[in-house]
């Protein structure tokens, strides 16, 4: 084919790229080449395509962020989730992951800069739906501690549940996202006041529990591999009332650990 | 059940298509119907679920799966292969539709003929191809590159469209049962699709399915559309699997299961999700329509040929 023909017919080809490209754009009008029964090309029909792909995105933010869009209101999220989606779109085909970069649009966003704590608020919600995927492990048994002799307990280093994040926010962005998940009131929250959390998936169900920010110290600690006695001593220089019973009970309840052992020991085959 | 004999997978001549889905109703599997469906009384065919809302690690999901896997046979559905898609298909995503079907091991794995992702974008919606010869060897060569590594046929779904390209060279019938023959996969036959796309570009659904290669159906599947007008101001269907099946559907529906004989037939309901009876509703009216159709329906030599 003659160089200037193939030119000609291509002006009608619509490429994904092109058609990909106007999705996410309402000002384009319709490409030449896409076609109702008339023959010419309409509006009204690409349009199906854009809705789609809006509502689409749009209702997965929605179910992502159900506590930020209580908050805002199903009006105010959905402006603001359109806005993310046209500069966002996912990178996989696995909608459970998309919205990692929310939080941060929120903070950004200028309307919204009067409401400082929603972006660990987005932040939880995201944890939450990372913790509800991640593998599954059998967590440690509420007597797993019991095993060990009481001179080698300041020894014992464990290993993280895939499904258990600490996470701290300089605002009370814990309470406000359970209260917007349970459908309560805001009553009685101060937001300025920060707070920490563990999300955890002791069973099939994802698990969020305020914390001392003592306690953050002392379980990251142990999700970084360092010993129970060497993560108490770190719990303890935050708040020196840390209180260690208490923390071990969480811990245990909330199912955050995998397995333990006495550091530089074969783990104990039985499990515990 | 009479007509519940499992048929053959009509597809590829390369891998062994066994099909343990019985030629039932079966309903799509929707997380919040899972307690209701475990203790109904009323046993449904099969479960179909899309394959990427079982791509994370483990945790309910998984959970409540593997509960209706062990009381009920399973399809699996794709909705994010883009096997459309102009750059390729993603080698990564390929592997998690294998670890899902490794995993629960279903009876019929399906896709879309659409493409979904471009340069790394994913948009969530089943976006049209244009019928020609360059789109045709990529489909087919697509189509390859899954069954290669799932050591099995998969079905292909005709689409529901809102748009034709100008580029097409052939018609969608044409392309879907050329895309057969070349790619040794089965086909999903949509008849809502089919009644949507014939009211968006004005044909006829019945003469559609005449041309539809039958003899490659290996699943049907039904939903409910919605309404709304065009730039001129006629009548276009949207796919909206948010309601019930309408009455035209039914009826083509009804003919082709005449003519095919009783096959796996998935009621799909995704937005709007109603109460588990309503959706168990929909799947009983099309179980009545296959138990009242032959075994062995006028289509017995189109099988035959298919199966060579």
């Amino acid at each position: 084919m003659p160089a200037r023909l193939s030119e000609l017919s291509d002006e009608y080809n619509v490429t994904q790229n092109t058609f990909s490209s106007l999705l996410l754009d309402p000002e384009i009008p319709c490409p030449k080449g896409l076609v109702s029964p008339s023959g010419k090309a309409d509006a009204k029909r690409f349009s199906v395509y854009r809705n789609n792909v809006v509502v689409g995105l749009t209702g997965a933010l929605a179910d992502i962020f159900p506590a930020i869009q209580r908050l805002l209101g199903e009006e105010a999220f959905m402006s603001l989730a359109r806005l993310f989606v046209a500069d966002n779109p996912p990178t996989s085909p696995l909608m459970f992951k998309y919205g990692s970069g929310f939080a941060e649009f929120v903070e950004a966003f200028e309307p919204l800069k009067n409401y400082p704590y929603l972006g660990d608020v987005a932040r939880i919600e995201r944890l939450w739906l990372d913790c509800f995927h991640e593998a599954d492990a059998d967590p440690i048994a509420p007597d797993a501690l019991a095993a060990f002799p009481p001179e080698s307990l300041g020894d014992v280093v464990f290993e993280k549940h895939p499904a258990a994040r600490l996470f701290s926010s300089q605002f009370a962005a814990v309470s406000i996202f359970s209260a917007n998940r349970q459908g309560a009131s805001m009553e009685g929250i101060n937001p300025a006041i920060g707070e920490d959390c563990l999300i955890s998936r002791p069973d099939a169900q994802v698990d969020v529990r305020q914390i001392p920010q003592a306690a953050t110290v002392f379980f990251q600690s142990l999700f970084d591999g360092q010993t129970l006695g060497e993560a108490a001593n770190a719990a303890s220089v935050v708040d020196p009332e840390f209180d260690i019973s208490m923390a071990i009970s969480t811990m245990l309840e909330a199912g955050i650990f995998s397995s333990c052992k006495i550091n530089n020991e074969e783990p104990d085959p039985t499990g515990r | 059940m009479l007509n519940a004999t499992p048929r053959p997978i009509p597809a590829d001549h390369k891998y062994l298509a066994e099909c343990s889905v019985p030629a039932r109703a079966g309903a799509g599997l929707k997380g919040q119907h899972i307690d209701d469906v475990l203790s109904d009384e009323y046993k449904m065919g099969f479960f179909e679920v899309h394959a990427e809302n079982y791509m994370g690690e483990g945790g309910l999901p998984h959970q409540a799966l593997t509960q209706i896997r062990n009381n009920f046979p399973i399809t699996v559905h794709g909705v994010g292969l883009s096997i459309g898609s102009e750059k390729g298909l993603d080698n990564d995503h390929i592997e998690r539709l294998a670890k899902v079907v490794d995993r629960y091991q279903p009876g019929i794995v399906s896709e879309h003929l659409a493409w979904s992702t471009h340069d790394n974008h994913y948009y969530n919606d089943l976006l049209p191809v244009p019928y020609d010869q360059a789109t045709l060897d990529r489909v087919v060569s697509h189509i390859g590159q899954v069954q290669d590594r799932l050591k099995r046929p998969i079905l292909l779904e005709n689409p529901s469209t809102y748009v034709a390209f100008e580029q097409s060279t052939m018609s969608e019938t044409d392309f879907i049962t050329e895309i057969a023959r070349r790619a040794g996969c089965g086909l999903l036959l949509d008849i809502n699709n089919v009644f949507v796309s014939a009211t968006n570009h004005k044909y006829s659904p019945e003469k559609y399915l005449s041309e539809f290669p039958l003899g490659h159906v290996g699943e049907i599947h039904l939903a409910g559309h919605a309404e709304d007008k065009d730039d001129d101001g006629e009548t276009i269907l949207i796919d909206a699997h948010d309601r019930p099946v309408a009455d035209e559907v039914w009826k083509l529906y009804k003919d082709v299961v005449t003519q095919m004989g009783p096959i796996p037939t998935l009621i799909e309901w995704d937005n709007d999700v109603p109460e588990w009876h309503i959706l168990r509703r929909e799947a009983k009216i099309a179980e009545a329509i296959l138990d009242a159709v032959p075994e062995h329906p006028l289509l017995g030599e189109r099988h035959a040929s298919a199966a060579e």
